[in-house]
C-alpha cells in the first residue's frame, strides 16, 4: 500500500544540505556533539543539548527499535503507519514504519533504514528487519 | 515596599462569553471574534472603551495590526502567544502579569474560527519540515502513538480511555448548545470505528465553529462589577517536543512542569480542587493530563477516570462539566478558551444545576496546544472564587 504514496522533496537549506547530499549517497546521517558527546536528530548546527557549536556529522548504522507507533485507517493514500523509532546511536525520530504487514508492527520490534525516492533526495523510512 | 514577584490575587475574569453557535458557514471569522469580544465585554457590565489590552493568537485573520483596527480598539498593551490550543490559557496568565505591571486593566481575550465550515488557520514550517512533514503527522495518528506507548507501559486500557468521553457525554446531555447530547457507553465507545490505533471515533473530540472570549481585569475594576468575583491565583507554562531524540517518553505533557509551577504560586495542591477543566483533544489528552498534573500517579489514570469518577455528582473530580470538546464545542480546534469558561461558570455558581459542583471555590483549567505527540505547549491556571 506504501509504495502507491509520493512523498515531497525535501525543500532543504544550508544547514542540513550536508545530510540530504549524504542521502542522495544512501548515507543517513545525524549529528554528534564533540563537546558534551552527545547524538542528535534532526541535525543543527549547534548542539541543542549544551549550546556548542562543535558538532559533526556520523553515519548511522540504520537499526532502531519501534519506541510507539499509531496506525491511521483511512487516508487519501490509505492506510499507514505513523512511528518514534530509537536508532542504535541513540535519538529517536519520526518516520513511518513501510513495506511490511501494517497490523504486525509492535513496540520494540527491530527495524532497519530504507529509502523513498522523491523529486529530490531521497526520504528515511524504515522497515521490519 | 517588597513588591511581591506573583500575578497571585493580581486580575479577576469579569467577563466570558461563549459563542452558541457549533456552525457558522454565514458569517465571517472576523465577525465571529467580534460577537464573542462583544458577549464578554457586555458579561462583564464594561463598554468596548474600556478595553485596553488585547490578546489574540492564530486564529485571528491577519493578526494584530487588522484586528485592533476591524474591532475598533485603542489599546496600549497587546500580545499574539501562539500554542495552538493552549494559547488563551497562557494569555490568561500574560494579561495577569500586564495588568500587576500597570500595563493595562481591562484585557480582551479572544478565540473564533470556522473549521467545521472548512477553514483552518495555516502554521509556517518550523526548521524540523524536511525531517517530519512527509511522515504524515495529524492530530489522530499523533495522540494515538502516546495512548499506544501509554498502554505498553502501564497497562492502560481502551474501556478505561472510554469512560472519559463518557464522563464528558454525561454532562453534555444538560448543555443545549452541545454539538453530541447522547450518553454513550464504555461499550459505545470502544465499539466505533478505530481511527488511528488505538484511538476510536469516540476517542476524538468534535470539530466546531464558534470561539469564546474572556474579559481579564485588575482587582479594583472587578470589585466594582455585577458578577461573582473569580481571580486567577496561580499559573503556569511549559512546553515540550522530541528534544533532539533524547530522553524521549510520550507518556508525559508538560503539565508535569506547568502544574506544579501554578499549585505552587497557588499555594493549593489537587486535592483542593473542586473542579477540573482538563482539555480534551482526545480521552488519552485527559488521561496523561490528570497524571501530569498530580490527581494521581504516574501510570494510574486508567484506573482514576473509570467507573465515573469525572461524573458530576458521582465521582470525586467532575471535570469539563458543559460537556467539553470531547461532546460540546471545540473552536477552531483550540480547546483552552472553554476550559476557562466552563471553570468561571462553575465558581460563579452558573453552570446547569445538574452539572453544579457544591461551594465550588477552587478550579483549575489546564490544557496543551500543538501536538502531544510531537511539540506542545501547556498551561495551567488556578481560579478562585473570592
Amino acid at each position: 500500500m506504501n509504495e502507491t504514496r509520493t512523498y515531497p522533496a525535501p525543500v532543504t537549506n544550508p544547514e542540513t544540505a550536508p545530510f540530504w547530499e549524504a542521502a542522495k549517497a544512501g548515507k543517513f546521517m545525524i549529528k554528534r556533539c564533540t563537546a558534551c558527546h552527545e547524538a542528535h536528530y534532526f541535525p543543527r548546527s549547534i548542539c541543542p543539548f549544551c549550546f556548542s557549536e562543535q558538532t559533526v556529522w556520523e553515519e548511522s548504522s540504520g537499526e532502531a527499535t519501534i519506541y510507539t507507533f499509531s496506525l491511521m485507517r483511512k487516508s487519501p493514500s490509505g492506510p499507514y503507519a505513523i512511528a518514534y523509532v530509537t536508532l542504535k546511536e541513540g535519538p529517536s525520530l519520526q518516520t513511518n514504519i513501510i513495506d511490511c504487514d501494517l497490523e504486525m508492527i509492535r513496540i520494540g520490534q527491530k527495524v532497519k533504514l530504507s529509502w523513498k525516492p522523491t523529486d529530490g533526495a531521497p526520504l528515511p523510512f524504515f522497515t521490519p528487519v | 515596599m517588597e513588591h511581591e514577584l506573583t500575578i497571585k490575587g493580581r486580575a479577576y475574569v469579569a467577563g466570558i462569553y461563549e459563542h452558541p453557535t457549533r456552525h457558522a458557514p454565514d458569517k465571517s471569522i472576523a465577525q465571529l471574534h467580534a460577537e464573542v469580544a462583544r458577549g464578554a465585554i457586555e458579561d462583564a457590565g464594561l463598554s468596548k472603551n474600556d478595553v485596553d489590552g488585547y490578546f489574540l493568537s492564530g486564529d485571528a485573520p491577519g493578526g494584530t495590526w487588522p484586528m485592533v483596527d476591524y474591532l475598533g480598539l485603542k489599546v496600549r498593551h497587546i500580545d499574539s502567544t501562539d500554542t495552538g490550543g493552549s494559547s488563551y490559557i497562557i494569555q490568561l496568565g500574560h494579561a495577569a502579569e500586564a495588568i500587576a505591571a500597570g500595563k493595562c486593566s481591562v484585557a480582551l481575550i479572544t478565540l473564533a474560527g470556522k473549521p467545521r465550515t472548512g477553514h483552518s488557520p495555516v502554521r509556517s514550517p518550523g526548521a524540523e519540515a524536511d525531517f517530519e512533514a512527509a511522515y504524515g503527522a495529524t492530530t489522530h495518528n499523533a495522540y494515538g502513538m502516546c495512548a499506544m506507548r501509554h498502554m505498553h507501559d502501564y497497562g492502560t486500557t481502551a474501556e478505561q480511555l472510554a469512560w472519559i468521553k463518557v464522563a464528558a457525554s454525561h454532562h453534555a446531555q444538560y448543555n443545549p448548545h452541545a454539538l453530541l447530547k447522547d450518553v454513550v457507553t464504555v461499550e459505545d465507545v470502544v465499539n466505533s470505528p478505530m481511527i488511528s490505533d488505538p484511538l476510536h471515533r469516540l476517542d476524538c473530540c468534535v470539530v466546531t465553529d464558534g470561539g469564546g472570549a474572556l474579559i481579564v481585569t485588575s482587582p479594583e475594576i472587578a470589585r466594582s462589577l455585577k458578577n461573582p468575583l473569580v481571580r486567577l491565583i496561580g499559573h503556569g507554562e511549559a512546553l515540550k517536543g522530541p528534544n533532539g531524540g533524547k530522553d524521549f517518553d510520550l507518556t508525559y505533557s508538560a503539565g508535569v512542569w506547568s502544574g506544579p509551577r501554578a499549585f505552587e504560586e497557588a499555594g493549593v495542591t489537587p486535592k483542593d480542587i473542586k473542579y477540573a477543566s482538563i482539555y480534551d483533544s482526545f480521552t488519552i489528552t485527559v488521561l496523561m493530563q490528570l497524571e501530569d498534573l498530580g490527581f494521581c500517579a504516574k501510570g494510574q489514570g486508567g484506573r482514576f477516570v473509570a467507573d465515573g469518577n469525572l461524573i458530576s455528582g458521582v465521582g470525586k473530580l467532575p471535570f469539563n462539566t458543559d460537556g467539553g470538546g470531547l461532546c460540546s464545542n471545540h473552536p477552531v480546534n483550540r480547546g483552552g478558551m472553554t476550559k476557562i469558561i466552563e471553570a468561571v461558570r462553575q465558581l460563579r455558581g452558573e453552570a446547569h444545576p445538574k452539572v453544579q459542583v457544591k461551594n465550588c471555590d477552587l478550579a483549575i483549567a489546564h490544557g496543551t496546544g500543538g501536538l502531544l505527540g510531537v511539540r506542545h505547549a501547556a498551561s495551567t491556571a488556578i481560579l478562585e472564587r473570592v
